[in-house]
């Protein structure tokens, strides 16, 4: 599904990502893991379509078609899908008619009409309850004025709205509690089949103990250093990251 | 010849048309005195240093307009509110149009200003009120001096006038270019209640300068709800005096939505003679090209206990330019004065600009008072939050923009009102999403 190979991104010049090769399979959960400041939200952004990073050398392909060229919204259309660390608070927009727009949208590059608005409200039904969300809190400005807790929660709902091939959840574990990572962790699964899959990005084994991993990268320095399976992450857990670091100076 | 001498030399004629006995013949001898002293204001007036009338007025106007009446409804149905039942005053060109009108002389006075000029029975209101609280510059003074046809409202007292009032000013090409100079007085006596819309909108290209004025009383709790929608086209310039004499617990509010036109000027002055009284004044406006807009509002607090709030958004591309002048003046007798001010704006291009002034003066020492202003960009994340959920650029950039405007429209008290301002945003912006936030 997704082939990232010897990815190079830069911003004002500054290099973030140095060669990153990274291939991911339908039905399969990439766990990424590693320090503070390594690149992992900026492989995220990237592989989303953020214009601020500049692309500099390498490609990403995903289902065999170079995305390097499309906009963020296109690739939204072609399934991939973000949950931020750091959701965006936008005032005046509620969390119900943004996701109807997006939705919306999304239809109508795949040419088809607009989602009939009960069969809209059904889903906005069915996918709130999986995540224990307050019917209230749908009609609130998005973001604005959440909990840390709500706001990925709140990703996790936006990311069952739009049903995605591709998910990337960018420490969707930091600021949830013991409860909301099992009804977070609980949506994702529920949401994972063989056609689709998940990357996801964490400093904690907590979350994978949730969502099974099948591979487990570390990203250090814009590069991933090492992979293995779900024992990798344990291991992290345990050691910290120094021998790692250990490991590469060497 | 000059703008202001053509206009000046036009008065002659004018004033033979129009009858000498009338109550208001000296008020117009004298208005055509000031505004021949003071003449056009320049960039060198204070108040006039960011909005230049050289290339409005550099036009041949034509002052006395034909009658016009080849206008049928279904050609202008778009331009009126009209998915409910209303009230209509319509011109064209300057002239009462009564095929597109619905008057009233029930109970209320819904009519024209001619006809309360002319006839004896609203001698004595015409007395009370006309020309009574518009200022003397030069741009009222030429309107005051001209002042023949517009709308005429009195609302007696405990009136709840079910039915919105809509004053539409429509100028069509068949003379080249178009000054209007329309003059509208409503009073609205204690405890009644009216909401007005008014629009100018020009049906062709040809260049059109509207001068216009309105003077408002709202007398003892009287509430006025006014709405001004300006969407005209390109080369159709508007510059609006508005004067509204408050008396003690009147509630008035006055919404602005600056969509179109060339130029367009808004000189806002409302004046509290009394005490508890609210008034609220707000506006949207969203430009682009080589528009610009100026909102000049003047808040006078005279009395004790009042308040005033003003909330001003703008959204400027291209090479638009805006302005806002906001002043509140605070009488030392007008104590316990509340009075907000705040003035956003967002600027979508590197060339477009505003100037936006906050001038403060309180006279008084137990008041809250407080302004702000802000200019800024787009927020560029939220744009990648949106778009990376599908939304497409250029709907990403209206929902934003149009979240922005939200607080001016959701205080709108007609559901349609608002529907309609949605949809020319919606127009204004390209995108074809329905903003139901
Ligand atoms: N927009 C940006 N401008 C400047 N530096 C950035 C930007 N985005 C990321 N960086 C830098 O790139 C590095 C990696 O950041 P990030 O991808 O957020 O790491 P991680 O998510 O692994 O903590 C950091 O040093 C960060 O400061
Ligand atoms: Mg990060």
């Amino acid at each position: 599904m997704l082939k990232i190979s010897n990815l190079h991104a830069s911003v004002e010049d500054k290099a973030i990502l140095r060669g990153i090769n990274l291939e991911v399979k339908a039905g399969e959960v990439h766990a990424i893991m590693g320090p503070n400041g390594s690149g992992k939200s900026t492989l995220a952004s990237v592989i989303a379509g953020k214009e601020e990073y500049e692309v500099t050398e390498g490609e990403i392909l995903l289902n065999d078609e170079n995305i390097d060229e499309l906009a963020a919204e296109e690739r939204a259309h072609k399934g991939i899908f973000l949950s931020f660390q750091y959701p965006v608070e936008i005032p005046g927009v509620s969390v119900t008619n943004f996701m109807k727009t997006a939705i919306n949208e999304t239809r109508k590059a795949k040419n088809l009409p607009d989602m009939p608005a009960n069969e809209m409200l059904k889903m906005i039904r069915e996918k709130s309850e999986l995540l224990e969300i307050d019917r209230k809190f749908l009609s609130r400005s998005i973001n604005e004025g959440f909990s840390g807790g709500e706001k990925k929660r709140n990703e996790i709902f936006q990311m069952a709205m739009l049903e995605p091939k591709l998910a990337i959840l960018d420490e969707t574990d930091s600021g949830l509690d013991i409860d909301a990572l099992r009804i977070v962790a609980n949506g994702v699964n529920k949401l994972k089949s063989k056609d689709n899959a998940v990357i996801v990005i964490t400093h904690y084994q907590r979350l994978l103990d949730y969502i099974v991993p099948d591979f487990v990268h570390v990203l250090y320095n814009g590069r991933i250093v090492k992979s293995g399976g779900k024992e990798l992450a344990h291991e992290l857990e345990e050691k910290g990251y120094d021998w790692i670091k250990e490991e590469i100076n060497a | 010849m000059e703008l202001k001498e053509k206009l000046i030399a036009s008065f002659m004629a004018f004033e033979n048309q129009v009858d000498i006995d009338s109550p208001v013949h000296d008020v117009r001898s004298e208005a055509i005195k000031q505004f021949e002293t003071q003449g056009f204001p320049s960039k060198k007036e204070e108040a006039w240093k960011y909005t230049s009338l050289n290339s409005i007025l550099k036009h041949d106007y034509s002052v006395f307009p034909k009658h016009e009446n080849t206008v049928e409804y279904n050609d202008v149905k778009k331009f009126f509110i009209h998915d409910i039942d209303t009230y209509k005053i319509v011109f064209i060109d300057g002239k009462y149009a009564s095929h597109l009108s619905q008057t009233t002389h029930d109970g209320i006075d819904v009519c024209l200003m001619s006809s309360a000029l002319n006839k004896p029975k609203y001698r004595i209101l015409i007395e009370n009120y006309f020309n009574k609280i518009a200022a003397k510059d030069s741009l009222t003074s030429l309107n005051t001096a001209f002042s023949q046809e517009g709308a005429y409202i009195h609302i007696p007292k405990n009136k709840l006038v079910a039915k919105p009032i809509q004053i539409v000013h429509f100028s069509t090409g068949n003379e080249s270019a178009l000054m209007l100079q329309p003059r509208n007085l409503i009073v609205v006596d204690e405890n009644s209640h009216v909401q007005i819309i008014e629009r100018h909108q020009s049906l062709t290209d040809n260049p059109v300068l509207t001068n216009t004025v309105t003077e408002i009383y709202t007398n003892k709790r009287a509430i006025v709800d006014y709405y001004k929608i300006q969407n005209d086209n390109e080369n159709a310039s508007l510059i609006d005096n508005t004067f509204i004499n408050q008396k003690q617990e009147s509630v008035a509010s006055l919404h602005t939505f600056s969509f179109g036109g060339k130029l367009t000027r808004n000189n806002l002055n409302f004046y509290q003679n009394g005490e508890r009284i609210d008034s609220t004044l707000k506006g949207v406006t969203i430009i682009g090209n080589k528009q610009h807009v100026d909102h000049n509002t003047l808040v006078h607090h005279i009395e004790p206990n009042c308040e005033s709030h003003q909330d001003y958004k703008g959204i400027f591309g291209d090479s638009s330019t805006g302005v806002f002048n906001g002043k509140v003046l605070v009488n030392k007798e007008a104590q316990k004065t509340n009075a907000f001010q705040a003035n956003n704006n967002i600027l979508v291009s590197d060339k477009a600009s505003i100037n936006t002034k906050p001038q403060l003066e309180i006279f008084a020492d137990d008041v809250k008072c407080s302004h702000g202003c802000t200019i800024g960009q787009l927020d560029e994340s939220a744009m990648f939050y949106m778009r990376s959920r599908g939304i497409p650029e250029k709907e990403a950039k209206a929902l934003l923009m149009y979240a922005f405007s939200n607080n001016v429209l959701s205080s709108v008290k007609i559901p349609e009102i608002k529907q309609r301002i949605t949809k020319i945003i919606a127009t204004k912006l390209g995108v074809n999403i329905g903003f139901d936030l």
